[in-house]
């Protein structure tokens, strides 16, 4: 890794926390003849039973993240470069994106597993949902019978309130709520350390999606495993976030704990971001949203991406690419990150521009 | 799609919004880039402009006899000679207007009555739809080529144009079926529901606002017709249904058969009839993969071409994305 | 059980739409060629036989059009299709049934084993995309371009003619008296090789382009990634996840396109003299045997239909939705 690669690494990650699952530098391309950079070296780490919320606008490449790293991204899809280190239980690293096929798929769904956008599509329609939860049991245990299989299957169910007879059930005679909860509970199979969830309540309506919040929430806390919890919707990840990192036209722009992002965002994107959606509870906001729409992944613009929809832009967004750094802001957490000019004078006055000051609005405390 | 972000992938499977885009014209300009298309519209244009000169540039007479008989291919008769010394090669270049009349004619006609029936079904739904949709449904099941063959069997003269009408009276089904899928799943998309609420005339709506989002569709059902009719006027030519004196590849073919070319190993009989109706079959199958490609992006192949992704080491595959540490370490 | 009860009434309805048509095509036709076959078969024709063909043909000039009809389904249903010009003294029916077992074994059998083998190679070649299986797609192409009689007379001039390994014609040695011995069974595969080796060959390559094309898009479904995701195997997740949703499609296909195959494989058995159902459809069209022709049709629409019905069954056996209440 060149030094420049060093430099961009977020300092929250640099903090002796325990990290299960370290995403460094991770590049994706769209198409192989004539690529669009739809990720550009991100680093994101997600440490032992935190939940990490990823958002960002639809487009922003949140979920090409999340299949990047677990190597599910469909074709066109192209990984150019980077690290994905998985740290499991007996503190044994390996790179997901180095394995071959045999360790990659033995790693799956024991190590990590996934609960997809849309869980209608995410089952299969032809097989009966205790099935396609037992085939995933008995891939990684070989050892264990059918009947076993089914009977673990049942007490799965059961943990996200859906009761056993549903087993022989096939997915077009569930509910949508219903059919989210089983691939919860076909993630949850094999106890894995990492659940990555990639709009999970997006197809729900609010109520449905309050109750699978909480049942996320409790099964966490009952089994301890970490989470990256992606969505569009900052403010339910307010709700159940530790963490939260936020994503722009393929990059993260700001990255801290959900309070210091919900009361002090750092970011003229994440602020704007909060200002799109109605709080679930709490005090009442006014709702701005952001002007103008997410920029052509094919032709980007140079400098920072977000130049032509910031309120507070000035002449060197235009030329200087932000990189992840520290808010300057005095007495911020030291493990947060933005990447703004506004709070990179040094970086803005080494390129013979007047840095301006960070406004407001980002400043609070 | 969705485990990439919509935007990301600005190719959806979804027709209508193609069409509607406004990048159109570049579209356009991306189905004359398929290689696939230009080539099978080049073969077609080919065997059109034959149709056309044919008479006019075929060395001889294709019913005039000579004396040499059975000949192989020679730079005298290209493609040899008959049993009584008729030169295959005009026989063919003449029989080129006969298959392209025939096909065009019945493609012609077939998808006139498949986008009325099907666009009509698809359209207004309930009772109507039911049953024009089991019609169409019918004439798929019934097997085509001996109900043709049992029509053509019982008219007292079986002439190109009759055969033509014939195969368009039984092949329309096909593309009246996929257009009234289309139509019924336009006719719930916002554009068409706005224009119902604008008050806006039920045939105007059908002409703006349906028929140009269905133009690749047709355009397929066509072609597909243009090369079911080909093939159902050859093979009833071969088994000598129609009129044997007009000349098309078929009636080549059926005198190759009836003068027992094959054990004589007349080769230069029936190979070439045989190939120009495989290169203008292959031809309209082409076509049909572009607009196919066109239409559902998840088809094409563009981009994965098998000999510079061998060399970059890239394995298209799903659910294991390929990784090649490639990229460049400042930000493009 | 809705799905089927659905069904069975759209075949029903699709089976009095062809006896209706076949009803309709002799008495639309200009001229009256059956009145003038049957004056020129003149006395071969039993004068018992004379009302049926009357009934079937229409030739009654004083019946109205509905009890003409009724007297033809009425005959239908006694399963009587009239005699037969050609085959002087014997009733449709019987010469028809001396025919079908030939046409159910080769095109029955060839038509599926293309189905089954173009299916498995059609799935592989839309797994495994980008790689050297795509080169197989032109050759398919090609294959499924050329009319099926076009390669049939190049297997006989070939492996006939050309190399002598197999009969160009017939379905049996005529030396033999049809019997179940394996002496005659063996004759009977040595004779139907080559006409049902064609018919594989010429039909496979729409199964393999029909279900690569399936796979690409059934590949792309999300329930095929979580199955990845799941750390399945890759036989797995290709037969229980991407080919096994893929061929739902398919088989609609298949009973879609049947009757389209069908009409092409009759033709073989003309190239190959081949005694089955096309063969004498084509023999009773040379001969101006309309009861024949007739007859001919609508066995083979028949049996296209009960294909379909199995097609069906299969489909629904294969897709849980479909036993959907409701």
């Amino acid at each position: 890794m060149s030094t420049l690669a060093e430099s961009r690494t977020p300092r929250a990650a640099a903090s002796g926390t325990d990290p299960v699952l370290e995403i460094k530098n991770l590049s994706v391309d769209y198409g192989y003849d004539d690529p669009t950079h739809v990720l550009r070296q991100v680093s994101l780490t997600l440490n032992r039973g935190e939940v990490l919320g990823l958002a960002g606008e639809s487009g922003c490449g949140k979920s090409t993240l999340a299949y990047a790293a677990t190597r599910l991204l469909p074709p066109p899809g192209l990984i150019t470069g980077g690290e994905v280190i998985f740290t499991g239980r007996d503190g044994i690293r390996s790179d997901i994106l180095a394995l071959n096929d045999k360790d990659l798929r033995a790693s799956r769904w024991q190590d990590l597993a996934i609960v997809f956008q849309g869980a209608m599509n995410s089952l299969n329609p032809v097989f009966r949902i205790g099935r396609q939860i037992a085939d995933g049991i008995q891939a990684h245990m070989p050892q264990v019978t059918k009947k076993e299989a089914l009977e673990r299957s049942a007490n799965l169910l059961e943990m996200v309130g859906i009761s056993a007879d549903r087993l022989r059930d096939y997915p077009h005679q569930l509910s949508g709520g219903m059919r989210q909860r089983v691939m919860i509970a076909m993630a949850l199979a094999l106890d894995p350390q990492v659940l990555i969830m990639d709009e999970p309540t997006t197809a729900l309506d609010v109520v449905m999606q309050r109750q699978i919040v909480e049942q996320i929430a409790e099964l966490r806390e009952r089994l301890g495993f970490s989470v990256i919890f992606i969505t569009h919707d900052v403010s339910l990840l307010i709700e159940i976030a530790d963490r939260i990192a936020i994503m722009y036209a393929g990059e993260i722009v700001e990255d801290a704990s959900a309070q210091d992002v919900y009361r002090r965002p750092r970011h003229p994107y994440s602020d704007g971001l909060l200002h799109s959606f109605p709080p679930l509870r709490g005090e009442r906001r006014e709702l701005g949203g952001i002007p103008g729409s997410p920029p052509d992944m094919r032709k980007l613009p140079t400098g920072c991406p977000f130049r032509d929809r910031c309120a507070f832009v000035f002449d060197a967004c235009a030329h200087i690419t932000p990189e992840l750094v520290h808010p300057a802001v005095a007495g911020d957490d030291h493990r947060r990150s933005v990447a703004c000019l506004r709070h990179e004078p040094e970086t803005v006055a080494a390129a013979g521009f007047t840095p301006q000051p960070v406004p407001d609005r980002l400043a609070l405390r | 799609m969705t485990a990439v972000d919509n935007t990301v992938i600005n190719d959806t499977v979804d027709l209508a919004t193609d069409a509607t885009a406004p990048d159109q014209g570049r579209r356009k300009f991306l189905f004359m880039r398929n290689a696939k298309a230009v080539t099978g519209l080049v073969i077609l244009g080919f065997f059109t402009l034959i149709a056309i000169i044919g008479p006019y540039i075929a060395p001889y007479d294709p019913n005039a006899r000579s004396k040499d008989i059975l000949q192989p291919p020679s730079m005298a008769h290209l493609f040899g000679t008959t049993h009584v010394g008729q030169d295959i090669f005009s026989q063919i270049v003449v029989g080129t207007r006969g298959v392209m009349v025939v096909g065009f004619v019945a493609g012609i006609v077939a998808t006139t009555i498949g986008v009325l029936i099907g666009v009509t079904a698809g359209f207004i739904g309930g009772w109507g739809d039911e049953s024009l949709s089991a019609l169409s449904n019918v004439f798929l099941v019934i097997p085509q080529l001996p109900l043709i063959i049992i029509i053509a069997g019982q008219l007292p003269s079986a002439g190109g144009l009759t055969v033509a009408l014939v195969i368009a009276a039984t092949g329309w089904a096909w593309g009246a079926r996929v257009l009234r899928a289309q139509t019924l799943s336009l006719r719930r998309r916002d554009f068409v529901e706005a224009a119902r609420a604008n008050g806006e005339k039920t045939w105007r709506i059908i002409t703006a606002e349906i028929l140009p989002n269905l133009t690749a569709i047709i355009a397929a059902g066509f072609v597909g017709t243009v090369g079911f009719a080909v093939l159902s006027q050859i093979t009833l030519s071969f088994i000598g249904i129609t009129s044997v004196s007009d000349w098309n590849w078929g009636t080549v073919l059926f005198w190759a058969q009836q003068q027992l070319a094959l054990q004589r190993g007349a080769w230069w009989w029936f190979v070439p009839a045989g190939l120009c109706i495989a290169l203008l079959g292959m031809a309209l199958t082409l076509i049909n993969f572009g607009i196919d490609e066109f239409v559902n992006p998840r088809l094409r192949s563009t981009g994965l071409n098998a000999r510079s992704l061998r060399k970059r080491k890239i394995r298209p595959r799903i659910g294991f994305t390929p990784v090649v540490y490639e990229a460049k370490e400042d930000r493009g | 059980m809705r799905f089927f009860v659905r069904r069975i009434i759209f075949y029903l309805i699709t089976l009095w739409a062809a006896i209706t048509i076949n009803f309709f095509i002799p008495r639309v036709m200009p001229g009256d060629p059956v009145q003038a076959a049957i004056a020129a078969a003149g006395g071969s024709i039993s004068p018992d036989a004379i009302p049926a063909l009357e009934a079937l043909f229409g030739l009654d000039p004083d019946a109205s059009l509905w009890s003409q009809y009724v007297d033809y389904l009425g005959l239908l249903l006694h399963g009587d299709l009239g005699v037969s010009f050609s085959y002087t003294g014997f009733a449709v029916t019987d010469v028809i049934k001396d025919a079908l077992p030939w046409t159910i074994g080769l095109v029955g059998i060839a038509t599926i084993i293309s189905f089954v083998i173009g299916t498995l190679i059609g799935s592989g070649i839309g797994w495994r995309r980008g790689t050297w299986a795509d080169s197989l797609l032109p050759i398919s192409t090609f294959f499924s371009a050329v009319p099926y009689f076009w390669l049939a007379l190049l297997s006989i001039a070939i492996f006939s003619v050309g190399l002598g390994w197999f009969p160009a014609s017939g379905s049996y040695d005529r030396n033999m008296a049809p019997n179940w011995s394996w002496e005659f069974v063996g004759s009977v595969i040595y004779y139907g090789a080559l006409p049902a080796l064609t018919i594989v060959i010429s039909s496979i390559a729409g199964w393999i382009l029909g279900m690569r094309n399936m796979m690409v898009t059934v590949s792309s479904e999300d329930y095929v990634t979580v199955a990845q995701a799941k750390g399945l195997s890759e036989r797995k997740v290709l037969f229980g996840y991407a080919a096994r949703n893929a061929i739902l499609p398919q088989i609609s296909s298949f009973a879609l396109s049947l009757g389209f195959i069908v009409g092409g494989t009759l033709v073989m058995e003309i190239v190959f003299s081949y005694q089955g159902i096309g063969f004498m459809l084509f023999n009773a069209v040379n001969a101006k045997d309309y009861p024949l022709m007739q007859g001919c049709f609508l066995v083979i629409t028949l049996a296209v239909l009960l294909a379909n019905i199995l097609a069906d069954f299969v489909y629904g056996v294969l897709d849980p939705r479909t036993r959907q209440e409701g």
